[in-house]
């Protein structure tokens, strides 16, 4: 099965063509792709675990979110 | 429209596409000191949505991304730092109504200049049910000339009809 292909628009001659990934870039690909995700799932549990911890101290507190945004302004 | 923006490149895809890659931009360094990237996408991609990539002169490092996004019933906002890439926020991908692409616009103001880069973008879903709108601040850290930018999606290739513009956009 051919890998995948990308474009490359060469903006100085105005040439577009259509290359073959090689094995090296799919791999690459793969990386990119499951990095992004991962950095993602991490930004994602770290807004989760803030949006908990700011929940918890509202309730210790016992105040609600617009109270304390009150307090603050 | 203005003389002082001017396309440089564009293409419509007529297969699917892992990458689609603008070079060559250091040649234009002296007529342009802005660009702006006007895109219409869709991934072959499953789940909810897909996110667009960006990369600058191949670089996968010291990249950040703010964003801001809402769908049809709530806002929230997104921070991505230190990362691989650029991230354009929620786009089309199979899930969404066919034959429905997202809108996005990427403007990158003094492209050629020794300081970081900074960037806006701009990105609509478009779909029956729920859609997505963000508005983001990129940043990479970087002081190099921007010379090539790599558009590619998180989790799958771009589809037929996908299509891709480059202006540039003159200080006087």
């Amino acid at each position: 099965m051919p890998n995948p292909t990308k474009l490359i628009i060469n903006c100085e001659t105005k040439e577009q063509i259509e290359v073959e990934l090689t094995d090296e870039e799919v791999a690459q690909l793969e990386a990119d792709r499951a990095k992004a995700e991962a950095d993602k799932a991490k930004a994602d549990a770290d807004a989760a675990a803030k949006a908990e911890a700011k929940a918890e101290l509202l309730a210790r507190l016992g105040i609600t979110a617009e109270e304390a945004a009150l307090l603050l302004a | 429209m203005a003389t002082t923006y001017k396309i440089i490149d564009k293409s419509i895809l007529t297969g699917t596409q892992a990458n689609v890659e603008f070079t060559g931009l250091g040649s234009y360094s002296s007529d342009y000191t802005d660009l702006k990237l006007v895109i219409s996408v869709r991934t072959a991609a499953s789940g909810s949505y897909d996110y667009g990539l960006i990369t600058f002169n191949n670089n996968t490092s010291s990249y950040s991304t703010k964003l801001l996004y809402g769908d049809n019933s709530a806002a929230a906002s997104f921070n991505w730092g230190s990362s691989a890439q650029l991230s354009t926020g929620m786009i089309n991908n199979s899930s969404q109504t066919s034959n429905t692409f997202s809108n996005v616009e990427i403007y990158i103001p003094n492209y050629s200049s020794s300081n970081n880069k900074s960037c806006s973008i701009d990105t609509v879903q478009e779909n029956n049910e729920t859609a997505y709108r963000a508005m983001a601040a990129g940043l990479w850290q970087n002081t190099s000339a921007i010379t090539s930018i790599k558009l590619a999606g998180e989790s799958g290739s771009w589809v037929s009809g996908s299509s891709f513009y480059l202006y540039g956009i003159k200080n006087s």
